[in-house]
């Protein structure tokens, strides 16, 4: 099924401050995934970023980490995570980005998982360890044909060359790593990050950028929005799901703390 | 058949560089570089010289005569147990030392199972005056004591890894963390033949001097390089794949891998990675991989937490699919008994791992003419605790 325009290029054209929120799929309970998606959809999220749980998530730091292994324990897999994201979809009309590594998407057969994610409704895929190349030579025509987009992730150590080489490769937005680590929430952002941040923008890309990783708070958000197209949060919001008694309300007053400024 | 990388890091279908974009500079910059450095004679001087007035190199081929009359067959030892620090695993570490160097890096990270490669890694850093951060799970920081401390004596920092079942592959895990923290002035010494292209053909060439020396003293012991087999434990593969290096295009020579088949490779508690998995991406690279159907990495167990692994090198998974090295497999309780067998016949304590290689001869069909040779990777001091605590001896 190909989609007739795709959400998330709907949702990127010429915004700003745009806000992705990630959540590990499965967790904190296994049928969490269709609520909590609605209610990043409800209080104003721009893209929803599910997270495909995996035994060895290397580019993670601890809270995602734990994150993976409660969904595990809790049984999700990548087939009942496309049938929860389905439900989802009929729900809300915010773009879905799936993330996760590559393991989990090689076993259930690129080609099928294409064919699954564009049914249910995903947008676009975000796959860590995969790298551009293997992408470009043999899944890129595959991720083109379901309407998926591709988003490649970037660091502060990317060359100027491969930034290009990467931008010319993709079609949704780049995800820019804000520093060089696994993710996690740090305070603020250091000197050297803002001098990454503008470096970015100077180099005027075709594709527009959100910036993910140590994004935690009002003022992490604000900062990267006045040089990306937004930003993305992930470590935080876990975090905030793990001690919540409501996630209902909790999840309210969270995206609320990060937009109100 | 090519069993060599081919340009694009891969072993037929296997290998290439899975790996968040955060470590694509320092992977790039390897893959670059890692040829013209270890080619250059410099390099090769020094890594020579090492390898010889440090390491103790080269290391003996002995005939074992007591255990040769035991399976019938000539048996030679390759003693890489005498090797500085007690295993193979120091060739690689001196290898890597000396080209982190070159790369200007200042400190130096590894992952380590059974704390060999952590102990080797820690040793070369001490040599080198560098930082050294050792990454080794929690539980095989208990059965491999000894080796923890002797990594703090050599200064180096040993850090509990504590996700997943506590072993080698959830090390692993935190080292490459440490590292997409770390890009810009450390070096991983990855320790076998594993993780993303160069790392595999990288150090299996460290470790090909093994068979490099294999040649050359066999030819004097028996007028030809030749062996009818050459047998090596595998967990990532990395003493084996020193052992094969030089043999791999000589077809007549037959090469016997022996993985971990732990409690049995049916019980659910085992490590026997070509009996049990299939391909799969883990560490950065694409290769046999024990695994759900959901592609999620099953734990492995082995009494030998340098076998203790879930996955092997791509160089190995291709071996293995092209039918070029045939893999065998020894429970713990046939690897202890084998470790027994050999002290007691040779005087020899052999790591439960390399007591792995030494289980397989009972399960090979041998006549009094075959010529084989066992590569021993290591000594068992390290493993002191778990022969006593296995107590049938």
């Amino acid at each position: 099924m190909v989609a007739t325009e795709n959400r998330l290029t709907k949702a990127l054209a010429g915004k700003r401050d745009l806000l992705a929120v990630y959540y590990t799929a499965g967790f904190p309970a296994l049928n969490d995934t269709v609520a909590i998606g609605e209610s990043l959809a409800e209080n104003g999220v721009d893209i929803i970023e599910i997270g495909i749980p995996f035994s060895d998530p290397v580019a993670d730091g601890p809270v995602i980490q734990a994150s993976n292994k409660v969904a595990l324990d809790n049984g999700m897999n990548l087939r009942t995570l496309l049938e929860q994201v389905k439900a989802l979809r009929s729900k809300i009309e915010t773009p879905i980005v799936l993330m996760g590594y590559f393991n989990p998407v090689l076993q259930f057969g690129v080609g099928r998982f294409c064919i699954a994610a564009a049914d249910a409704g995903v947008d676009g895929l975000i796959i860590p360890d995969l790298p551009l190349t293997e992408y470009v030579e043999l899944y890129k025509e595959k991720f083109e044909q379901h309407g998926l987009i591709n988003i490649s992730l970037i660091s502060p150590t990317t060359s100027e060359e491969r930034i290009r080489n990467i931008d010319d490769n993709s079609s949704g937005f780049i995800y820019a790593v804000s520093a060089s680590s696994t993710t996690g929430a740090k305070k603020e952002f250091g000197d050297e990050q803002i001098e990454y941040f503008k470096r970015l923008q100077s180099m005027k890309l075709k594709n527009p950028f959100l910036i993910g990783f140590g994004i935690s708070n009002a003022s992490t958000f604000k900062t990267a929005s006045q040089h990306g197209a937004g930003a993305i949060i992930g470590s935080a919001f876990i975090a905030m799901l793990q001690s919540s008694t409501d996630l209902k309300n909790d999840i309210r007053d969270f995206i609320k703390s990060i937009k109100t400024s | 058949m090519n069993y060599k990388v081919d340009e694009r890091g891969y072993y037929g279908q296997f290998g290439g560089a899975f790996i968040p974009e955060m470590l694509y500079p320092n992977v790039e910059e390897l893959r670059s570089r890692y040829l013209d450095i270890i080619s250059a004679d410099d390099f090769k001087n020094e890594f020579h010289h090492l390898l010889k007035t440090y390491v103790g190199r080269p290391t003996p081929l002995y005939f074992a005569s007591r255990l040769s009359e035991k399976y019938n067959a000539k048996i030679y030892l390759k003693r890489e147990d005498l090797c500085h620090t007690g295993a193979h695993k120091v060739n690689n570490t001196v290898g890597q030392i000396i080209l982190a160097k070159h790369l200007g890096k200042q400190k130096i990270i590894a992952e380590t199972g059974a704390g060999q490669h952590g102990v080797a890694t820690a040793t070369v850093c001490a040599l080198m005056g560098l930082e050294c951060v050792v990454y080794m799970g929690k539980l095989d920081m208990e059965r491999q004591r000894p080796n923890v401390e002797r990594m703090r004596i050599l200064g180096a920092t040993v850090i509990p890894a504590e996700s997943g079942n506590m072993t080698l592959k959830d090390a692993t895990n935190e080292a490459m963390r440490h590292w997409i923290n770390h890009p810009q002035d450390t070096h991983y010494i990855i320790g076998s033949v594993v993780g993303p292209h160069p790392y595999p053909d990288m150090v299996a060439r460290f470790q090909s001097v093994i068979s490099e020396e294999i040649k050359k003293q066999l030819s004097s012991e028996i007028g030809n390089p030749y062996p009818d087999y050459v047998v090596a434990c595998v967990g990532g593969g990395s003493n084996a794949a020193g052992a094969f290096y030089h043999y791999v295009e000589d077809e007549h020579v037959s090469l016997i891998g022996v993985e971990a088949a732990g409690k049995g490779v049916d019980t659910g508690e085992s490590a026997a990675t070509t009996a049990l998995g299939k391909p799969g991406v883990l560490h950065g690279s694409k290769t046999l991989l024990m695994q759900t159907d959901d592609g999620q990495v099953i734990e492995p167990y082995s009494i030998s937490a340098g076998l203790d692994y879930p996955g092997i090198g791509p160089w190995h998974a291709h071996l293995f699919e092209t039918g070029r090295c045939t893999f065998l497999n020894a429970t713990d309780d046939e690897a202890m008994e084998a470790g027994v067998l050999l002290s007691r016949l040779e005087g020899i304590i052999p790591a439960i791992e390399s007591a792995h290689a030494i289980a397989a001869l009972g399960k090979m069909d041998l006549d009094d003419e075959d010529v084989v040779v066992v590569n021993l990777s290591g000594r068992g001091d390290k493993d002191l605790e778990t022969y006593i605590r296995w107590g049938k001896y």
